[in-house]
């Protein structure tokens, strides 16, 4: 088992460590510059200007030495400096995590709590209207293109009904807790402002639904095929023919196996909602990582990409890593 | 299903043909509505799709413009039929190209086996681990905006999952009684895949193809909200809706490409749902 990990690990980092040199050669092969991304147009057609600039962030060495640097930098903990805000990237991507910590964690526990439950009244009461509901909100919550449903979400409860806060964080007159985990709730909570936690809380619901909406709609999906899946095996029948309550047999012999499969899904789905909340961010002004990305992207601010592809595949391969780890816990039959 | 359940009541033929094309049924409708909207857009648009009125702007929708004006004064309804085009070229295209490269990335892998497979299948783990919006944003970001660039974006993360899946099916198929017969018969390696193994797993793969292809479609135009994808003032659904996200009075401009964009998607899944229990009689039961 132990090895396993290590082995696991081991890898993990590698596959980490390629991924930025991806990133660092597609950063150098396509035709964006930059300097011409960064200067105003007046700077950018002064060429010792330009020279000066590229000799400060190290753009005039070759490629190999400027991917070294990186790698140096990185065996000391330094993931380099981004262009566009001057700053070390990972002080950068330790303030704009948080945010979307917070968010996408709100996220996945509504995704679990309606996904689950639904997708478990959709095999049960096979083929009845509950499962035509679950199926018709499953497919809508996959189909809709976030960035619209964040819209939609806002033009309905805060600027027609006006029964939800608008973008951002919290109120724009408020101050922000003292900062200990940065997650709001909690830093809110150990202030003991309660105010300051409801108005977090309240800001937190649309974009949270928003987020989770295509979650929900996958975990829904595969819970009632994983429930159907397993309601047909022989050990069910036992349960039944034994003369088990229905419910018994549902939630303790059903439910457990069909989990399974849902566990790797809601790993992945959580991975996924950290790193997809670009559009959600955008949309409901989210001070969080997606907004980063997003802004490093379109400045060209390639140390700041490659840090955040770093943080991001490692977070994902350690997700996939516990996913594996946790299928053995619940099945016995992996672990032999 | 179990014995314990009551066998359903014999249900009429009608019913019955409802319950297994129902779906795809509408969802090639919907798909098919809009192919024919896209092709026949510059003759049922009434009006040119860049046609600039700043006497008319942000008027909401009426006999004369279906669907309202943008703050250009554009036609929102005619801009909307035209931007079907852009969005079904997009997402067929990346879902086409992206399914044909990783098929035959995965395939070749899994006929070669050996250093060529475990070359192949690390180059696909290196690009999955990425995540796909993020990549994507880099990569559209660094080409430059305009449609093509945000294609050939999207299809650099696009082709791991189909050559993970096509490796998968070649595999099972390699060990086939068939294949060896083809190999007995000293037929060619690229003959015995494209005649033999393909065919036989295309299945799944087209399954894929399909519920894939509303997937490319929100992703481009996610990509186009932001602003990495089609150069304005080209019509295009998530380009609509990212002008009109400020404007929650004027909520058509918005409201409808976003509309659109979800009932499209809804009906490439509707479809690909139905090819699935086509093709796999046992998820029809599920």
């Amino acid at each position: 088992m132990l090895r396993t990990v290590v082995t696991r690990l081991a890898g993990a980092a590698v596959m980490a460590v390629l991924a930025t040199l991806v990133v660092f050669l597609i950063a150098n092969t396509v035709p964006g510059d930059p300097v011409l991304a960064q200067l105003g147009d007046i700077a950018a057609s002064n060429p010792a200007t330009v020279a000066e600039w590229r000799a400060k962030w190290g753009l005039d060495l070759p490629l190999w030495e400027q991917y070294l640097i990186f790698l140096r930098g990185l065996a000391q903990g330094d993931l380099g400096t981004s262009i566009a805000s001057q700053r070390p990237v990972l002080e950068d991507i330790a303030q704009y995590a948080p945010a979307t910590v917070e968010l996408a964690s709100i996220a996945f526990v509504l995704a679990l709590g309606i996904g689950i439950p639904l997708g478990i009244a959709a095999a049960v009461w096979r083929d009845s209207w509950v499962d035509a509901m679950a199926r018709v909100v499953s497919l809508i919550g996959v189909s809709s293109p976030t960035f619209w449903l964040a819209f939609i979400m806002l033009a309905i409860f805060y600027g027609g009904l006006q029964i939800a806060p608008g973008p951002g964080r919290l109120d724009p007159i408020a101050f922000p807790p003292d900062e200990v985990t940065g997650l709001f709730l909690i830093d809110t909570l150990l202030a003991g402002d309660w105010d300051g936690f409801h108005d977090a809380a309240a800001h937190l619901v649309l974009p949270s639904i928003v987020l989770a909406a295509a979650t929900i709609g996958l975990i829904t999906r595969t819970t009632r095929a994983a429930m159907l899946e397993a309601m047909g095996q022989d050990y069910v029948r036992v349960s039944r023919a034994k003369g088990m309550r229905e419910r018994y047999t549902i939630l303790r012999h059903v439910l457990p196996n069909a989990l399974i499969p849902v566990v790797t899904l809601g790993g992945l789905a959580y991975a996924n909602l950290l790193a997809g909340a670009v559009m959600t961010e955008t949309v409901f002004s989210w001070p969080g990582l997606g907004r980063y990305t997003f802004r490093s992207a379109a400045a060209l601010d390639f140390p700041a990409i490659m840090g955040i592809t770093l943080v991001v595949s490692v977070t994902y391969l350690l997700v996939n890593l516990l996913v594996d780890l946790s299928y053995a816990m619940l099945d016995p039959r992996v672990r032999r | 299903m179990s014995a314990s359940i009551a066998l359903p009541a014999p249900r009429s033929r009608r019913a019955r043909l409802w319950r297994r094309y129902g779906l795809a049924g509408i969802g090639a409708g919907i798909v098919l509505a809009w192919v024919l909207v896209a092709v026949f857009a510059p003759w049922l648009a009434p009006y040119p799709p860049d046609f600039v009125d700043v006497t008319n702007r942000l008027k909401p929708p009426s006999a004369l413009h279906w669907l309202g004006t943008d703050a250009l004064g554009r036609d929102c309804f005619s801009r909307l039929l035209f931007g079907a085009r852009i969005s079904l070229l997009a997402g067929i295209s990346v879902v086409a190209l992206g399914a044909a490269f990783g098929t035959l990335v995965g395939m070749v892998g899994a006929y070669a086996r050996g250093f060529v497979d475990a070359a192949l299948m690390r180059l696909t783990d290196l690009v999955l681990c990425f995540p796909p919006i993020i990549l994507a944003l880099a990569i559209a970001a660094a080409l430059g905006i305009g449609t093509t660039n945000t294609i050939i974006a999207m299809l650099v993360v696009w082709w791991p999952k189909f050559a993970r899946l096509a490796r998968a099916l070649a595999l099972v198929q390699r060990s086939q009684d068939y294949v060896e017969a083809a190999v007995v018969l000293g037929l060619k390696p690229a003959r015995i895949l494209g005649r033999h193994i393909v065919p036989n797993a295309i299945g799944p793969l087209v399954v894929l193809v399909t519920l894939d292809i509303g997937n490319a479609i929100i992703t481009f135009a996610g990509l186009s909200f932001l602003g990495l994808g089609v150069v304005p003032p080209t019509a295009e659904w998530g380009a609509m809706v990212a002008e009109g996200r400020e404007l929650v009075e004027q909520w058509w401009v918005a409201t409808f490409p976003g509309l659109a964009i979800l009932s499209i998607v809804l009906g490439f899944n509707f479809l690909g749902d139905g090819v699935r229990d086509w093709l796999d009689p046992k998820a029809r039961s599920r």
